[in-house]
């Protein structure tokens, strides 16, 4: 890995880490760091800073689905202006273009089945070019962005190993 | 049965860890912080856990060879030479042990007997008093000195050493001070040691973690010292793997020959699972060694700067995974530094006295512990220290 991106590796695994955490662990100055940084943001490599949320702890009612879609390809565009009516609705959480049985993946978030369903039914399988649907819901979440989502580990380290 | 007859007076009257009441007062705190750990906070890698899987679902589970399997000597051989520069033969200069813990008993055993005097820098971790004595030998405290950043003073030792003197420990990169010992440092203690009698133990199971720079440093490549150095090394701190038990010994032949049958007759041979384990670390875990350094770096040295900004004095330590600030202008002693800010901000370090009469004044805090944990044990040290609380 190009030392650069190992600062983009420690940035995704804490986004909370500081710019002079990330310049101490790498061996760097402060400032070479906060450039390399704005320089990734600028260029559009760093798209954004979140928080990672396990909403099944919350009281926020929803549901995931995953959807393959199969679509006819337009000629001289691909699936780009599809996924592009696809990507633009507030509902869909991510759409990937896949190899093998299907051409789109994309992820869906809603209040409930039938909402997710509808919006399956009502706007993306009318899209032009969408030629067959199907809809996963997904019922437990154990890993996602490398977290797992399970009660946070206790520290069972003892203090007997002086 | 009147067992005080019958048990043995050296092993009666060893002191059990003198903080063991500390540690216990720590555990009955609902909701205690801890900075008092001296193991990896990361988990074996996985690429390690799964070799050790593998070897188990192949049925690999017999005992290997008394001094281990000669593929993971010869992966050491290689090792030691890849990142040391030091060649010792697979064959009669490695020793496979149960933790380097093993190996530091095991390599006294075979070189200390009633009279003969081991010198042991302080602060130090906590057994080679014990084992000295448990083998019958006499140790001689060796004190290293804060304004010397923990190093030993050539002169010092110069000064300890008597016509007893057999054995001379260097536990570096230190635990608890986190003091590394440099090249050159390590060129003016071979100077002392020229023309004596006396063999090294160096523990050198903190090795891989050193901070000023991308290479361990080992006393066996100070000049003229190989044949008289006995590197006790292992696997659970480089590879975050101290419940594997598995370490390592390099030295002159001879030596290693006479330990081999200590370990023979004690232990058989070291878990064979955790052989398969080490193998892999060893040829495909240089990366999780630089990921882990690099982690361990940006924590030592948030923890120096926070120390800084609070007006907590504290040398720069450049190994291992310890600070050791000198807390002595904030209580009387280190113990009382200790319960007090336990008590008021329910956060454990361990007093600098556990390691020896010249850690007095003195806390070691690992950052063993994420950047999270350090910056809440921070805030509060800090409320401790500045604001009263």
């Amino acid at each position: 890995m190009d030392k650069n991106e190992k600062i983009l590796r420690l940035l995704e695994e804490n986004a909370h880490y500081t710019h002079k955490n990330i310049a101490d662990a790498m061996g760097m100055s402060e400032a070479e760091v906060t450039a390399i940084i704005e320089d990734y943001e600028k260029k559009g490599v760093i798209l954004g800073y979140k928080a990672l949320i396990n909403w099944d702890k919350t009281s926020r009612e929803y549901v995931s689905a995953i959807i393959e879609i199969k679509v006819q390809p337009i000629k001289g565009e691909g699936f780009t202006q599809v996924a592009r009516q696809i990507c633009a609705f507030p509902e869909v959480v991510s759409c990937y273009l896949m190899s093998g049985g299907f051409d789109l993946a994309v992820t869906l978030e809603g209040k409930s089945m039938k909402e997710v369903a509808m919006f399956v039914f009502e706007k993306l399988s009318v899209i032009e070019g969408v030629t067959g649907t199907a809809t996963h819901f997904v019922l437990n979440k154990y890993k996602d962005k490398e977290l797992i989502f399970e009660e946070q580990e206790k520290d069972d380290r003892q203090m007997m190993g002086l | 049965m009147n067992y005080d007859n019958i048990l043995l007076g050296k092993v009666k009257d060893l002191k059990p860890s003198g903080i063991r009441r500390f540690f216990d007062l720590a555990d009955s705190i609902e909701g205690c912080i801890s900075l008092g750990v001296g193991e990896p906070d990361f988990k074996t890698p996985w690429h390690i856990r799964q070799a050790a899987m593998d070897s188990l679902q192949k049925g690999m589970t017999r005992y290997t060879s008394n001094a281990g399997l000669i593929e993971l000597r010869e992966e050491i051989s290689r090792y030691m030479e890849r990142r040391f520069g030091l060649k010792y033969d697979p064959k009669n200069q490695v020793l496979i042990t149960v933790g380097g813990s093993e190996g530091i008993d095991a390599v006294i055993r075979s070189i200390i007997g009633p009279g003969d005097e081991v010198i042991i820098p302080e602060p130090s971790f906590v057994c080679y008093s014990p084992l000295t004595v448990l083998a019958g030998g006499t140790p001689v405290h060796l004190p290293t000195y804060e304004k010397d950043n923990f190093k030993i003073d050539p002169q010092v030792l110069k000064n300890a050493i008597t016509p007893k003197t057999k054995l001379l420990i260097l536990p570096y990169p230190n635990n608890p001070t986190g003091a590394l010992m440099t090249a050159e440092d390590y060129a003016e203690i071979s100077k002392v040691l020229l023309g004596t009698n006396i063999i090294v133990l160096a523990d050198e199971i903190y090795a891989e973690l050193c901070y000023n720079t991308d290479k361990p440093n080992s006393f066996a490549s100070a000049p003229g010292m190989y044949d008289r150095t006995v590197i006790v090394n292992g696997f659970s701190k480089t590879y975050a793997m101290t419940g594997w038990r598995m370490g390592f010994v390099c030295g002159p032949k001879e030596i290693l020959g006479c330990t081999l049958k200590i370990h023979q007759y004690g232990i058989m041979s070291a878990p064979t699972t955790s052989q398969y384990g080490a193998i892999e670390a060893l040829k495909n875990g240089d990366e999780d060694i630089e990921e882990m350094k690099a982690h361990y770096n940006m924590r030592r040295k948030y923890l120096l700067d926070s120390f800084k900004s609070m007006g907590i004095p504290c040398f720069e330590p450049l190994g291992a995974f310890y600070v050791f600030p000198n807390v002595s202008k904030f209580a009387p002693s280190s113990e009382e530094f200790c319960t007090d800010f336990l008590n008021k901000q329910k956060v454990a370090v361990v007093p600098g006295n556990a390691f020896g009469e010249t850690g007095e004044g003195f806390v070691r805090i690992s950052y063993a512990y994420s950047m999270e944990h350090l910056r809440k044990a921070m805030d509060k040290l800090d409320k401790y220290i500045n604001h009263n609380l």
